[in-house]
């Protein structure tokens, strides 16, 4: 790090000035690590409520959690994720990574970055403060559908909206701040289609959150002021339709899974070709698909509300339109494979997790496919059969992709390599407790088991009971992970510049660790990558 | 470096105003859904607007495709009222002017008022059910321990999609909180019908 | 034996053993093939849907697989340079289109079919509230309520788990065979979800509004399944049974109800003119309490946090009488207090509110008879 007066400093002022260092920085750097380990907090603040989850589920009857509880756990936990852990790390790795994969000294509007992030801590401490208030936490499924949240909903549910507002202002602020250094900061020569398609996948990423956040903080408001404010927007006593609810925030919801798997997407796409020592196959294709999935995402809302009554000709538009999103997707997915085709691969961490998405992010894309098909929905909705779809799409999905990304670019932050026998051992534990977990969901759902429901009739007993043994074991690899990011941060064989023989890209031509200050002056591009990858 | 810089500030106001505007567009959804609503008559929701007998295409020989109406009712949690129809179905022609009533008595020592909401099933035909006149137009006030008999005046339009044969009309009975209680017989804005 | 007829017979108990097994197999497995033509049609189109994907997976994932081992770097040390085709992306979008187009004919079909509600034999009011179903037969005017019937020493572990653990009701709703009935559905309170797996038939019940679908069962049983919506504390507490009969014992069913109907006010005439003791209310209305009060205020009345108030020292159980009968009568609007009076006899009334207004050292000594109930009606 650049060497500051620090010794001349006495003790007091040297931790005022580390915390105000972190409190007030507007370095990307910086402000992605901030954005990642909160992320990684809360990644185990959610999975513990997953345990409890789990906990409960292992045997049918009440042993740990009452209904009451149980309910608040499956909601929090719901909450978390999406809105702490996944969005926040992802928006930590587009903060690190963007400005260096385009050659730009910072995002466009620094200040802003810093904002944005420091409103999230205060936006979950709030959140989370409403497990310890009276009537509990919210309890109503992380969807909140109305009446159930409007009139039904405990005090905290107002609480619960104002985290939403915060973390909604956080994402919007961090979008634009994306799209405008994207727009602008790029190095002379890198055109938007020579773009690294990480950078490409963010770009649409933020657009999604700009239109769609808005939409969210609307229905966030109109249930408060249906709880508070006299209206009826969702109560048909006042006039109003709870299902009119379901419509306004899938209208918000259904674009916001994309947002979860976008930026995934480009992960997959930077290191499969790293690993392969070969391009991606059809860099246009992808970038086009991706702008197709996003638009395709605003028009599939209604195929989660298949049982609510709709009309025919909706359903059926809503069943077209959500099967034609897997053409888009495949459309990816074939491209991932024929990079990889005749490639000269090796099977470092990342490229296993790298791998390891494609795989079981597919199998997650499969039983959407199934999902999406009206008749057999109503079979499927609010079953276990969704539970596994989300959890396969979301944790090998999202979650692999951040485990992924963090593997193929810690030793670029820190200058040492993480542990590659470890990194394996996570790898592997992984897949088999993600597959443990999460597989035998797909069981109990067909068989009739419904979802978020603390306790279950005796058939659905065995296959539970490997979800939450495979469940435990997930919880320890992440435990294990944290100990291979903190043992690369303390040290570790030195990285080189370049890292992978097969990485391209400007952020590789930087020194590992990447200096606090990069490209203050816009590099060549394309660069001349060095030769000293392992 | 002042041209980026201008950029960029045109792009971060152009982004913000999106995001605004989204606000905004969120908020839109609630009317467009129900014109939305309105026009396919999807939802089932009645918008029961009082059909001017004069303007009524009751027809003098009404059609010989004849339906049959189903009437329900429900009351909603805390109102304490009895509710119910006086008559559990009807045969109606297509275009005969029908009448029938809903018995509601005030359980409670207090005066009680109440809003009724409609319902039709299936969805897509309630646009096809006219009223001339009913209770669901306006609040119901009843005096502690009285009660009255309400009147539906209606006809089914002979255009209704030659599929249906059967309608299901519902009433759920809403309690009014005092503060939002019209004078007696008040009747409600359009809007809230 | 000779060896012919003894290999045919080792054979043919293989053949059982395994159909069996596979049977077995599937059941634990695979979605059920349900009672009706629709819930078969649509076990049909999942069996499509998933060999559909198994097939584009074992594709997929194989040539993956392949790739893995015969082009990692000690198998391919030369990298290919090839990185974009136009044609192949043009196959890759079109097929897979021309697959979906096909799986969409069949799905668009049936779902054409089960969305025809028109001209039902019989139709059923099914009414969700928190956290038990009422089902009201329209033309025959009868109806009930259908709660879970699972006692809470199995659901606290203190008992085994009987074989439909919370699959069981006190009253089934009972339907005929080979009619075709439509379903209404509707809510008191919140969002609900009936479902019956066996028929595939779930739709949403939404306060305010009714939803309607549609079954015919050929064969007479017992179906079970449960709400599908999360509707509050008990949502895993409120199962759906339904016990089909032939038709003729159907309507002899639906003539018993009537009867029982007719008894029972004529019981309610007969509970209005007795004059109760202490003693007799305070057992009835304990057992009410346990039954429909407890899962909310809790078997010794504590309640729950602010959410299920205490009834133990409780402002309304200790407070004015007519304040207490209106709330259990009426209910708490915005509150998942019930109205109990379309729930409960007078007599039921009458116990529970003695009992809550004497019970766990509430001392209000108040004793309301059967009669004060139907006269507050």
């Amino acid at each position: 790090m650049v060497a500051h007066a620090a010794d001349a400093i006495p003790q007091r002022s040297r931790v005022w000035a580390y915390i105000a260092r972190w409190l007030l920085t507007t370095n990307h750097k910086e402000i992605g690590t901030l954005y990642l380990w909160l992320s990684f907090t809360l990644f185990f603040i959610a999975g513990a409520m997953a345990m409890v989850i789990r906990l409960e589920l292992f045997q049918p009857g009440i042993q740990f959690a009452e209904p009451l509880f149980y309910n608040q756990m499956v909601t929090m936990h719901g909450l978390i994720m999406v809105f702490g852990v996944v969005m926040p790390g992802f928006v930590g790795l587009a903060n690190w990574q963007i400005p260096l994969m385009i050659g730009a000294p910072d995002m466009a509007l620094p200040r802003l970055n810093n904002f944005s992030f420091w409103i999230l801590p205060f936006a979950f401490t709030l959140l989370l403060s409403s497990l310890f208030m009276e009537g509990g936490a919210p309890n109503f499924g992380w969807t909140f559908y109305a009446p159930l949240s409007t009139t039904y909903g405990p005090p905290s549910t107002d609480f619960f909206i104002f985290g939403v507002h915060m973390m909604g202002i956080s994402s919007v602020l961090g979008a634009i701040n994306i799209i405008v250094t994207i727009f602008n900061l790029r190095t002379p020569g890198m055109t938007l289609m020579k773009m690294p398609l990480f950078v490409w996948t963010w770009l649409i990423t933020a657009f999604l959150l700009i239109m769609v956040m808005p939409v969210l903080a609307g229905v966030v408001t109109m249930v408060l002021t249906d709880r508070h404010f006299g209206t009826s927007f969702f109560s048909a006593a006042g006039g109003g339709d709870p299902v009119m609810f379901q419509h306004i925030f899938w209208f918000f919801g259904h674009p916001e899974v994309y947002i979860l798997i976008l930026p995934g997407f480009g992960i997959a796409s930077q290191i499969i070709p790293t690993f392969a020592r070969k391009k991606l196959f059809g860099y246009h294709s992808m970038v086009y698909a991706t702008a197709a999935i996003a638009f395709l995402s605003f028009i599939v809302w209604g195929h989660h509300m298949f049982a609510t009554g709709m009309p025919l000709a909706a359903e059926l538009f809503f069943m077209y339109a959500t099967m034609l999103i897997a053409v888009p997707t495949g459309v990816k997915v074939f491209n991932w494979v024929a990079t990889m085709w005749r490639g000269s691969m090796t099977f470092e961490t990342p490229m296993l997790f790298a791998i390891g998405f494609v795989i079981l992010f597919t199998i997650g894309g499969f039983s959407g496919l199934m999902l999406a098909l009206v008749p057999a929905d109503f079979q499927y909705q609010d079953t276990f059969f969704v539970v596994a779809h989300f959890h396969y799409v979301l944790y090998p999905g999202a979650i692999f992709g951040t485990m992924a990304a963090t593997y193929y670019w810690l030793p670029k932050w820190t200058g040492h390599m993480y542990d590659e026998r470890l990194g394996k051992i996570h790898f592997w534990t992984a897949v088999v407790a993600v597959n443990l977990t999460f597989f035998p969901m797909h069981f109990t759902g067909l068989a009739g088991m419904p979802r978020r429901i603390v306790d279950y009739s005796l058939q659905f007993a065995d296959f539970n009971m490997v979800s939450s043994i495979g469940a435990g074991l997930l919880g320890l690899t992440q435990v294990l992970f944290l100990y291979i990011v903190i043992k690369t941060i303390r040290g570790g064989e030195k990285a080189s510049t370049r890292v992978w023989e097969g990485a391209e890209g400007l952020e590789w031509t930087v020194p590992s660790p990447a200096p606090h200050h990069t490209f203050e002056t816009p590099p060549q591009f394309p660069p001349i990558m060095q030769r000293d990858g392992r | 470096m002042n041209d980026t810089r201008n950029n960029q500030r045109k792009q971060v106001i152009l982004l913000a105003s999106l995001a605004v505007g989204m606000l905004g567009f969120a908020y839109a959804l609630v009317p467009l859904y129900e014109v939305f609503c309105e026009v396919t008559g999807l939802n089932g929701k009645n918008y029961g607007r009082a059909v001017d007998p004069a303007v009524a295409q009751v027809q003098a020989a009404p059609s010989n495709r004849e339906v049959t109406i189903q009437f329900l009712a429900h009351v909603g949690n805390g109102m304490p009222w009895e509710f119910r129809p006086t008559e559990h179905q009807l045969k109606v022609r297509l275009g005969e002017l029908k009448f029938t009533e809903y018995y509601a008595r005030n359980r409670a020592a207090q005066t009680v008022t109440g809003q009724a909401v409609p319902s039709v099933s299936p969805g897509y035909a309630a646009k096809y059910l006219h009223k001339i006149e009913c209770f669901c137009f306006s609040q119901q006030r009843l005096e502690a321990g009285a009660d009255q008999r309400m009147a539906l005046r209606f006809y089914v339009g002979d255009d209704l999609p030659a599929e249906v044969h059967t309608l299901s009309l519902s009433y759920t009975l809403f309690k009014v909180p005092a503060v939002q209680a019209a004078s007696p017989g008040a009747r409600l804005a359009s809007n809230q019908q | 034996m000779t060896s012919i007829a003894s290999t045919l017979k080792s054979g043919l108990v293989f053949l059982v053993l395994w159909g069996t097994s596979r049977a077995a197999f599937a059941a634990a497995l695979d979605l059920r093939e349900g009672v009706t033509d629709m819930s078969q049609r649509i076990q049909a189109l999942h069996h499509m849907s998933l060999w559909v994907c198994v097939v584009m997976g074992v594709i997929v994932f194989g040539a993956m697989f392949y790739s893995i081992f015969a082009h990692r770097r000690s198998k391919h040390p030369q990298p290919a340079d090839f990185h974009e085709s136009t044609a192949v992306e043009v196959v890759w979008t079109v097929i897979p289109v021309l697959i979906l187009v096909g799986m969409a004919v069949p799905a668009t079909t049936t779902l054409i079919e089960i969305e025809d509600n028109s001209d039902a034999d019989l139709t059923v009011l099914i009414t969700a509230s928190q956290w038990k179903w009422h089902y009201q037969y329209l033309e025959a005017d009868i109806g009930y309520y259908s709660k879970l019937a699972t006692p809470t020493e199995q659901i606290e572990n203190r008992a085994p788990k009987g074989e439909n653990y919370l699959l069981e009701v006190d009253n089934p709703l009972v339907l005929p065979t080979n009619k075709k009935i439509r379903f209404l559905t509707a809510s008191n309170d919140v969002i609900h979800s009936w479902w019956v797996p066996d028929f595939a038939v779930k739709q949403d019940a939404i306060p305010g509004f009714i939803n309607e679908a549609w079954t015919r069962i050929p064969t007479p049983g017992l179906y079970r399944g449960q709400c599908a919506e999360l509707c509050g504390k008990d949502h895993a507490y409120m199962p759906v049974v339904v016990e089909v009969r032939p038709e003729a014992e159907f309507d002899k069913w639906i003539a018993g109800q009537r009867l029982a109907r007719e008894l029972a006010s004529g019981q309610a005439v007969a509970d209005r003119n007795k004059t109760w003791t202490m003693a007799e209310l305070m057992q009835i209305g304990e057992q009410v309490f346990l039954t429909h009060c407890a899962t909310c205020h809790e078997p010794n009345g504590v309640g729950q946090g602010t959410t299920y108030p205490a009834l133990a020292g409780g402002k309304i159980p200790t407070g004015p009488l007519e304040a207490h009968i209106d709330r259990v009568m009426n209910g708490k609007a915005g509150t998942e207090m019930q109205a109990w009076a379309p729930q409960l006899s007078d007599r039921e009334l009458a116990a529970v509110i003695t009992y809550e207004r004497n019970a766990w050292g509430n001392a209000t000594a108040d004793l309301i008879q059967p009669r004060t109930i139907y006269a507050a009606r």
